[in-house]
């Protein structure tokens, strides 16, 4: 009992105590915050404080003019100690970062690639083995227009080892490397080199080790980590598998733009996991957002021999659960896909999702996703922290449907353009070494990430956006008001009434062209070019005459220097076409300026009985093509055609003088993905009527055109079925509208039309 | 006074570190689960651990003899007091933190505060493999609701040493600037516990100024340090003489660099920010508006550069008229500021303005990367010609330089003439206009330097819901687009249409419009809105038997918006709209728009066209004439993607969507505007001219064609213009016929024969 009275004697105290020390408190607190209204009120009064919240107040304009600069003596000190010249820093930057500290500036020699050009050798083969995807990359460098087969004119030197496969416990690893590859001609510890590179280290620890010495070599290698990527001197490199396609395989599956966009499931994945060691947490985490209806985590720890030993609690109902459900199936029924890490940081799902248009959330902290120099992964995918893992459902839910709209689509052209085959994976690695040795070239950033892509962005042909078909409406810029007309003349000019010469009269009338070229292709030396200006006079257009040699079919595509015009309206010399039809189909070309716009159309069909494509000029309800005889063409596609296009198919149009039309048209839906654009003419074009046709070859190689010989058109099956080849597709998209003008044919007076010479 | 603060420091270090790292730890867990909708389980699991662990202390207490009961309770009774007590502390240590906030109008008489570099732990060495991964601690940045990173800004103070002599600089204009506009932005919260970003207190804007190895040392005994993590340091002038490091050379752990001139090697890819020079001596000269032309092409205007490159330099003037090369002044007056000046053949220019006769500015490096040359460059609307080796140029994480500048090696500084001469002038119109907007918006001052680099952090730590690439680079007032339904996809012949019928009374014709879609081959589904609120939609029997499917909607309004809404029932991209009173196009007619539309997907597609024109004073005035051109189809019979009945209803700007259903009219204007202002591209007319029974008729019927009519669609249009600042509208001058429209052709082969007939 007395203990009992000893305890509440001491507890009264403390409450005591307590109290006495929290009331003080609480006065001091009240007297703070009278103090503090004060100062608030009088803070009040300055102007600055207007815009600040009540616990911060700012000091007065005039105070802050008194306060120093940081570099208030910047401008005259600093030159004095400066002591190395540029030239020494840039050789002690040579000598200080090497390997693992390589950067473009340091480890490449860009001066040679100035020096000779953007040229890529590759070694003659080694006799080592050699994996087929090893083998494309090859292929693929060798039928770049970059490749040249003399290392002495080379910038950049490719391997003929096969060093995809660094595991060493992979069959195709091959060994020695190091010593091998040291003893090549042009090695020079890797300057200028690059490997290529898809699985790197090996159990356990998965290393990102290659097994040889890189030196200075780039490395474009898949399931880059970032701390082991040089920045801006390596490449990081898609994960692709064994069946990859050489060239234009499957394309992307979204086959419609449908709305609402979201698909059955929100999220899913389904994989292996790993239930130790690195990189195992990820995966092993996913669970927790597994709820069996719009999230779909399946995992699986049935892989490798000894599963059994090394499985955890969840192992069994997981792995029951797995089963239950088909990977192709979740991936086209899931708005988006898990792309979670593995034992490396890259995974083949990343791929496999961008191609079934299922959006990437990309769980692996530190992986440099592919292309990233270039892509803005951003706009095609979810590149999301593993640490919130549990955030990803709620975020997901909150993406408004355009979000996903755009994101869908992105992630379905990045694909389309970079990753589909192994051969525009190689050119985009190119490409991209392109952009970083000559910079002032250097593609926009917006012209990688929007249809067509940066592949079909050539600095070769203009760094001017301008100058391009396809940024009108981004950057908001005036298609031009002019054209260049450009006729291809086969044969020589008798008289004042020559065809051509009744063309060029017609289009000195139009008010819109305003420069007209001929290009000579005929034998016989060209009509000076006096006569023509006198025919111009007047007009105040330009008239050139371009004595052309070689005289081949393909010139007549030929971005000629003397050209000025982004809009060109290709002829061929008999051309009968009147004023308003050229006017008309000008006005229709300026809305859809990265189209061919032309008049007489031509079509193709899959013949299922020969299995083939075959190419027909009989009238009908649809069109693939339009010719190029009579069509405006953007100048773009020229410098495509020339700078673009394999060799092999341009010298099968001027081996033949033929098909050099259609070679155009699927050039141009290549590109695009669409079909050409057919307008209204007033007369039947002259393919129709055999009479007109000419035959017979001309003695010294000028370019003929025969429409009516069966062997001419004989040779444009022939033409069809190699340029398909070629494309590794049918290019061609077919169109059943032609554009008229608005009143075409209508019931109104013919003085309120704008066109009536098309009508009458 | 110093003594005092120095112990409450000490006091609160010492006493309250536990219990802050207790609170640290509760945070993180709290805000974890705070961030985003997973709360519910998280709070569930702790519940239960919580009840289990009451449960087990009760049965102990239970098991003991009651004697001792009292005892114990007096015991706990105690420990409750104290532990009020405790919290009495914390509670207390909250409120100073506020009361002690930010206080940024005694900047010139900062608080001293008291340290001995020598008793502090060592400072954080700098951690070179830091990303955001792996030196960035997420948890923190707790704060979903607004998407956005919050940052504490430490007390400003004066570290002295025991003599009370500074060992930090005291605070420039400029930094004050930055941490003034930091507080006072959506990003600032005054309580640390609630923050993701800290910024020491510390003005680490020139190297120069700063002694490392005292600094080093203060950063690393802050008490939100933590090795630096989420802090984050604004330095603008790395390095020192001689060897000139290009990253901030003060030992900085994991804390986040904004730093000016980095270099590749020093800059930590996605994780420090490259930032700008500021240029604050510039700042003050005033400009007048550039001139309209720029007689320089080239100007070089550095003054401290290195007597290789001006060798080189001068080479260039000799041979280019058109190259200004300036230096220093010598034998300056008084009264002119040296750094406001430059010199050219001894005559004196005033800087920056000579800047603005040149089309380009040439940016070399001096010893260090980064050069307030470029400030000046931006702000005279010259464009950066940057001649300046492994340099990471200002916000290269987000900004697109490529289409504000350009980009040499330094080698080949003798031939930067020749490139540039080949730029058109059309190009360096539009770079200049990039460069206006990249000053306007990111450089020009100290606090659009700071709120940069948060937005940028802010995207790395919300990538759902971070700029994009336009966002960053696309200067505001430039009209461009990209249409939403950019893949160039034709989506399969078989996936038809579905007509959505706006129907008010007119039974008859409606049930006529209907027999005749049924006989579209690419028709799906009939999809009526009911819109009349007062007569139910006839009865089922009454209703036409067709082939195709077919659905009632009763709307809950008279809206005329109703017939845009993304109903859940469409399950067709393409959508036809039509009015009821629409029974005069053929099924040819309409199978051919549902062609057209597929070869145009993105846009509208329809047969009645319209036309604006400008009247003399600007306005635009509604033409419903046939004409040449065409601006408008009308919705009473068109084709679309039903993406844009998503945008028309969700996203449309200003009032219109209010302004259609309060005026029961020019829905179908408002649509154009919709679908050209997305796409950039003209409505498609399709088909020959037909007289259209009441085509300007909306609902009701009780609309005819005259003159009121007209001025109020007049009205709509002057009023949506006003609502999107623009006019998207575009005029063509075709319309869409089938291949072999009117062609010599047998008739029977034609595909569509049937069009243009009444």
């Amino acid at each position: 009992m007395q203990a009992k009275k000893r305890y509440v004697l001491l507890v009264s105290f403390i409450v005591f105590v307590a109290l006495l020390y929290n009331g003080l408190k609480w006065n001091a607190k009240r007297a703070e915050n009278e103090l503090a209204n004060v100062e608030r009120k009088s803070a009040n009064n300055d102007e600055d404080s207007f815009r600040a919240s009540n616990t911060k107040s700012f000091l007065s304009r005039d105070m802050l003019q008194v306060l120093p600069s940081f570099s208030e003596q910047e401008y005259y000190d600093d030159g004095d100690e400066y002591v190395e010249s540029p030239k020494e820093r840039r050789s002690t930057r040579e000598h200080v970062y090497k390997n693992r500290k390589c950067r473009m500036e340091s480890c490449f020699d860009v001066e040679l690639c100035h020096r000779r050009g953007f040229k890529i050798y590759v070694y003659p083969n080694s006799g080592e083995k050699m994996s087929p995807n090893y083998k494309s990359i090859i292929a693929s460098i060798r039928s770049s227009h970059y490749y040249t087969n003399n290392p002495e004119q080379a910038c950049l030197y490719v391997l003929s080892y096969d060093t995809l496969d660094r595991d060493p416990l992979s069959s195709d690893y091959i060994h020695n490397l190091g010593a091998k590859i040291s003893q090549l001609k042009y090695w020079n510890n890797g300057k200028n080199h690059i490997v290529f590179n898809l699985y790197s280290g090996t159990w356990p620890d998965y290393l990102e080790d290659l097994g040889f010495n890189l030196g200075e070599a780039i490395l474009a290698k898949a399931s880059f980590g970032d701390n082991f990527y040089r920045t801006g001197f390596d490449i990081s490199f898609p994960l692709f598998g064994k069946t990859h396609p050489f060239k234009q395989g499957q394309g992307g599956l979204l086959r419609s733009n449908y709305f609402p966009p979201r698909r059955k499931y929100l999220l899913s994945f389904k994989g292996k996991r790993y239930t130790y060691g690195i990189g195992s947490s990820t995966r092993n985490a996913l669970y927790h957002i597994h709820n069996g209806e719009d999230i779909i985590m399946l995992t699986t720890c049935k892989h490798g021999k000894n599963w059994i030993n090394f499985s955890d609690d969840r192992c069994l109902t997981d792995n029951e659960e797995y089963d239950k459900w088909d990977y192709q199936a979740l991936l086209h029924n899931s708005t988006f896909c898990m792309v979670p890490r593995g034992r490396r940081l890259g995974s083949f799902r990343f791929l496999e999702s961008l191609q079934a248009a299922c959006i990437p959330v990309v769980l692996a902290n530190g992986w440099m996703l592919p292309f990233a120099e270039i892509i803005d992964w951003k706009t095609a995918s979810l590149p999301w922290e593993e640490r919130l893992l549990l955030q990803v459902p709620s975020t997901l839910r909150e993406f408004d449907d355009d979000v996903i709209m755009s994101l869908r689509q992105k992630s379905q052209f990045l694909w389309e353009k970079y990753f589909s085959s192994v051969d525009v994976i190689i050119r985009t690695t190119f490409e991209i070494i392109y952009d970083r040795i000559y910079p002032d070239q250097a593609r926009p950033s917006f012209t990688w990430n929007m249809e067509p892509g940066g592949l079909f962005y050539l600095p070769s042909y203009s760094t001017f956006i301008h100058d391009y078909p396809f940024y009108h409406h981004y950057l908001d810029i005036d298609v031009t008001q002019q054209f260049t007309a450009v006729i291809q003349a086969t044969t020589p000019i008798t008289s004042s009434s020559a065809p051509v010469v009744k063309l060029v009269k017609t289009l000195l009338l139009t008010e819109a062209c305003s420069q007209i070229v001929i290009i000579w292709h005929c034998a016989r030396s060209p009509p000076s070019a006096t006569r023509w200006q006198t025919l111009a006079l007047e007009t105040g257009k330009e008239v050139i005459i371009i004595d052309d040699q070689p005289k081949l079919m393909g010139r007549r595509f030929h971005p000629f220097r003397e050209i000025r015009h982004n809009a060109i309206l290709s002829l061929d010399e008999d051309a009968t076409l009147n004023v308003q039809e050229v006017d008309f189909a000008f006005e229709v070309w300026r809305s859809l300026p990265d189209r061919i716009v032309g008049f007489p159309a031509r079509s193709h069909f899959w013949d299922e009985a020969k299995s083939k494509w075959v190419y027909t000029s009989k009238w009908s309800n649809s069109y693939s093509m339009v010719l190029t005889g009579a069509a405006f063409i953007h100048r773009y596609y020229l410098a495509l055609y020339t700078d673009w296009l394999p060799l092999q198919v341009r010298n099968m149009v001027d081996q033949t003088s033929n098909c050099e039309d259609i070679l155009m048209n699927m050039l141009v839906s290549h590109v695009t993905r669409r079909p050409p654009i057919k307008v209204t003419q007033k007369k039947q074009y002259k393919d129709t009527s055999p009479n007109q046709a000419q035959s017979g070859v001309l003695p010294s190689g000028g370019v003929i055109t025969k429409w009516s010989d069966p062997q001419h058109f004989a040779e444009r099956q022939v033409c069809m079925k190699s340029f398909v080849e070629s494309f590794g597709y049918m290019p061609l998209m077919m169109s059943e509208i032609r554009f008229d003008p608005a009143l075409y044919k209508d019931n109104v007076s013919i003085t309120r039309k704008r066109y009536p010479k098309i009508e009458i | 006074m110093p003594e005092t603060n120095l112990a409450r420091h000490r006091f609160d270090t010492l006493v309250l570190a536990p219990i802050t790292i207790l609170v640290m730890l509760e945070g993180t867990v709290e805000n974890f689960a705070h961030r985003r909708n997973e709360r519910r389980s998280i709070r569930y699991l702790n519940s239960v651990n919580c009840a289990s662990r009451y449960k087990h202390k009760v049965d102990n207490i239970m098991a003991l003899r009651r004697e001792h009961q009292v005892v114990i309770l007096i015991g706990l009774v105690a420990v409750l007091l104290l532990l009020w007590q405790l919290g009495g502390f914390s509670l207390k240590r909250k409120e100073e933190t506020v009361a002690t906030s930010l206080h940024l109008d005694t900047v010139n008489k900062l608080p001293k505060y008291v340290v001995e570099v020598d008793s502090l732990a060592t400072s954080a060495k700098t951690d070179q493999k830091c990303k955001m991964h792996n030196c960035f601690n997420v948890y923190k940045c707790g704060n979903k609701e607004a998407n956005q990173i919050t940052v504490y800004l430490y007390p400003l103070v004066n570290y002295v040493d025991v003599n009370f002599d500074s060992i930090t600089p005291s605070i420039s204009k400029e930094f004050y600037e930055l941490y003034s506009s930091i507080a006072s932005s959506r990003y600032y919260v005054d309580d640390p516990t609630k923050a993701c970003i800290f910024l020491p207190p510390i003005d680490l804007l020139n190297q120069n100024l700063v002694t490392a190895a005292a600094v080093g040392p203060i950063l690393n005994s802050l008490p939100h340090w933590n090795h630096g993590m989420n802090n984050l340091l604004f330095n603008m002038l790395p390095g020192k003489a001689p060897d000139y490091s290009t990253s901030l050379d003060v030992p900085h752990g994991k804390a986040i660099v904004a730093g000016g001139g980095f270099s590749h090697w020093t800059y930590r890819n996605e994780f420090d920010v490259s930032i700008p020079v500021f240029s604050p001596l510039t700042q003050a000269a005033t400009l007048s508006a550039p001139p309209a032309y720029r007689k320089w092409l080239l100007t070089s205007a550095q003054v401290n550069l290195h007597n290789d490159f001006r060798v080189e330099l001068e080479a260039i003037a000799s041979e280019n008229r058109d190259f200004l090369l300036l230096e220093k002044c010598r034998n300056v007056p008084e009264n002119v500021p040296l750094n406001q000046t430059r010199c050219w053949r001894k005559e004196q220019k005033p800087y920056p303005q000579i800047l603005q006769e040149s089309i380009f500015c040439l940016i070399l490096p001096t010893v260090r990367l980064g050069q307030s040359a470029l400030s000046d460059a931006l702000r005279t609307g010259c464009i950066p010609v940057f001649v300046c080796d492994t340099y990471v140029l200002p916000f290269s994480e987000v900004l697109d330089w490529k289409r504000a500048s350009i980009v040499l090696y330094e080698n080949h500084l003798p031939k930067v003439i020749d490139k540039l001469r080949k730029i058109s002038p059309f190009e360096i119109k539009r770079m200049s206009g990039q460069v206006d907007f990249f000053w306007r918006e990111y450089f020009s001052s100290m606090s659009s330097i700071a709120l940069t680099t948060l937005q940028i952090i802010n995207d790395r730590v919300f990538p759902e819901v971070a700029k994009g690439y336009t966002d960053w680079n696309k200067a505001p007032g430039v009209s461009s687009v990209q249409s939403p339904l950019f893949l160039p996809l034709m989506p399969p012949e078989s996936d038809g249409f579905t007509a959505v019928i706006l129907a008010y009374d007119r039974v008859e014709s409606m049930f006529k419009l209907i027999m005749s879609l049924d006989r579209v081959p690419s028709l799906r589904l009939i999809l009526v809105i009911w819109n009349n609120q007062q007569k139910p939609f006839p009865a089922r029997r009454e209703w036409p038997i067709i082939d195709h499917d077919w659905k009632v909607i009763q709307t809950s309004q008279n809206k005329l918006s109703n017939r845009f809404f993304p109903y859940k029932e469409i399950k067709t991209e393409a959508v036809l709209s039509i009015d009821d009173d629409i029974v005069m196009l053929t099924t040819d007619e309409i199978e051919f728009g549902y062609q057209v539309w597929r070869e145009f997907p993105d846009t509208l597609v329809g047969y009645p066209p319209r036309l604006h024109l400008w009247t003399e004073d600007r306005h635009l005035r509604y033409q419903s004439e046939w004409t040449n051109n065409i601006s408008i189809v009308l919705t009473g019979a068109a084709f679309y993607h039903n993406y844009f009945n998503y945008l028309y209803t969700y996203k449309m700007p200003g009032d219109i969507k209010d302004w259609v259903d309060e005026h029961m009219n020019c829905e179908d204007i408002a649509m154009n505007f919709v679908i050209t202002n997305h796409t950039g591209k003209a409505p498609i007319k399709v088909s020959p001219r037909k007289k259209f029974l009441c085509s300007e008729c909306i609902t009701g019927g009780s609309l005819s064609l005259d003159e009121t009519h007209m001025v109020e669609r007049s009205t709509c249009m002057n009023h949506f213009m006003e609502m999107y600042g623009m006019l998207p509208l575009k005029a063509v001058n075709f319309r869409a016929d089938p291949v072999l429209f009117k062609d010599e052709f047998p008739e029977k082969m034609k595909k569509f024969s049937n069009m243009g007939s009444l």
